[in-house]
């Protein structure tokens, strides 16, 4: 089986900082993987580094594309990444603002990936919107309330309806449940669950809550100062941690 | 007038502005960035269109300039005496007899011809400006085609009014490449950019922009399937001239709400009432 995501060797540096360091793994279709770790540890530069929005030193990100089979996006032209953004992959930004335009309806939000990809008739168009919003549980009614008028956990459930609107095979999420308060989160982990599940998608979730990791993914990672400190299946990991670092990691959660 | 050197720009200016018309003239809708200079003349009052006229302009030409149709309000007047001062070139208000136009907001109800030049002042050139506020962003969406986003606008719109409301500076399709922003002209002048005889070229001060339209050019206004493009005007003949298809502007006429319509081309309203047509408010 062709892994739908293969990241080989991926170094980014900050100067003399170490982003992250000869990061390597491979995604198969239908995975979540999670990477997990401190604040600074380099989760979020390996997670722009494969999402095309930073440029990785040394490395390759290798995608199966639906047309020409695996393809490394680091070195493929700027407009087929673009294209790939907005059609296979998906981004889910920790802060709803970042990945929504805020000064547009929510209908329109959803919308926009349709009509970047040629859609050009208005009534399928707020079809598939309101579809969509059904299923992030957003009643139909707001369809056109702006972001600003919706709470932090709409938004969050906006920002994912909007990017999973072109049925994208490979989703990067950057924290999508941080700042928002635990039943919020709760609800949105289950949404996610289900819509991963239901429509065979691989993810990858940057998170340190490691309870969002325990509930979505299959697989996880440990990354320390850059470099990945141990991998394995989530259960196991969390469980019987091996690491020094990854025992501390575990041992910290609070328990109620 | 020996002051000043002819057209009131110097000779290297007008040649910079040259390429960069020229350029724009050969990638339709492109916009060209150039060296916009200081003009005698506040922002927002054309400094754009005059740089462009003034490099376009030669002795022999006839410069007709107007103002949301009007060749007589403050900014056709001062536009068209700053030209009589500084180039001294003949000036007309008579449509068929100018070789150049500069317009504000308005293309002339009369057709133009292969001899003519319209010169529009633009003051946004950027049709995805409201939606997108990095320049870097707009640039690479359109060197990428990616123009997904104007039709977010116009989906506004529609969900926001039931109709696409934008009724001025209607976005438009170039040759089924950029998108481009004519101008705040109102969309009934949408369907005569297209296959248009005369050069329509475009100047935005401010923002050192200029773009192009060479002649019998594809425009396409951008519409939805469901939602197509609609040339809109007020329903109404002009009370002057009687023209029905014509644009009209509302004017009202006392304080108790009373309200006339009259052609907003007062050229075009004035050689039809002087060839005898009557509307029902005429003198």
């Amino acid at each position: 089986m062709t892994p739908l995501l293969s990241v080989q060797g991926i170094t980014k540096t900050y100067g003399a900082h170490i982003g992250c360091a000869d990061v390597s793994f491979d995604l198969y279709p239908g995975e979540v993987m999670g990477i997990v770790g401190e604040s600074g540890s380099g989760k979020s530069t390996l997670l722009n580094c494969m999402a095309g929005h930073l440029v990785p030193d040394a490395g390759q990100v290798v995608f199966d594309t639906r047309s020409d089979g695996p393809r490394d996006t680091v070195t493929m032209s700027e407009p087929e990444r673009r294209m790939l953004a907005r059609t296979d992959w998906a981004f889910v930004h920790q802060h709803a603002r970042d990945g929504l335009r805020m000064n547009i309806s929510a209908g329109g939000n959803v919308g926009e990936r349709l009509m970047a990809v040629g859609a050009r008739h208005y009534g399928q168009i707020r079809e598939v919107a309101a579809d969509w919003l059904d299923r992030v549980e957003i009643h139909e009614d707001r369809m056109d309330d702006r972001p600003t008028a919706f709470s932090g956990g709409m938004q969050q459930r906006l920002q994912i309806a909007r990017n999973l609107v072109t049925g994208p095979r490979l989703v990067f999420m950057d924290e999508p449940t941080g700042g928002l308060d635990v039943s919020v989160q709760a609800r949105l982990l289950d949404l996610l669950r289900g819509l991963v599940r239901k429509m065979g998608l691989s993810a990858i979730i940057v998170t340190h809550d490691l309870a969002v990791v325990r509930l979505l993914a299959d697989r996880l990672m440990v990354m320390k100062d850059g470099h990945v400190i141990e991998t394995g299946l989530t259960d196991q990991v969390l469980d019987d941690p091996q690491h020094a670092y990854t025992q501390l990691l575990v041992s910290s959660v609070l328990q109620v | 007038m020996s002051e000043y050197n002819f057209a009131y720009l110097d000779e290297q200016t007008k040649r910079m502005i040259r390429r960069a018309i020229l350029k724009g003239l050969a990638v339709p809708g492109y916009q060209v960035p150039f060296a916009s200079r200081e003009m005698p003349m506040p922002y927002g009052w054309g400094t754009g269109g005059v740089q462009v006229t003034a490099a376009t302009l030669v002795p022999s030409d006839t410069l007709k300039v107007i103002d949301q149709g009007a060749d007589d309000t403050t900014n056709a007047v001062s536009i068209r005496k700053f030209f009589e001062r500084t180039a001294g070139v003949e000036t007309t208000e008579k449509t068929a007899h100018a070789s150049i136009i500069q317009t504000r907001h308005r293309i002339p109800e009369e057709s133009l011809t292969e001899d003519q030049v319209l010169v529009f002042q633009v003051p946004i050139p950027e049709p995805l400006r409201f939606l997108e506020p990095s320049e870097v962003e707009t640039r690479k969406m359109h060197s990428l085609e990616e123009y997904g986003l104007m039709h977010v606008k116009l989906y506004e719109d529609i969900s926001r009014h039931g109709h696409i409301a934008t009724s001025y500076a209607y976005p438009v399709k170039v040759e089924g490449r950029y998108v481009m922003d004519p101008s705040p002209i109102p969309k009934f002048d949408n369907p005569k950019l297209g296959d248009m005889a005369a050069i329509q070229l475009f100047g935005a001060g401010r923002e050192q922009r200029i773009y192009a339209l060479p002649p019998y050019t594809q425009v396409v206004s951008l519409d939805f399937e469901d939602h197509p493009f609609e040339a809109s005007k007020a329903d109404h003949a002009c009370a002057l001239c009687g023209a029905e298809h014509s644009y009209l502007d509302e004017v009202i006429v006392d304080d108790s709400g009373k309200r006339m319509f009259v052609c907003s081309d007062t050229d075009f309203c004035e050689s039809r009432r002087a060839a005898g047509h009557v509307g029902e408010q005429a003198a």
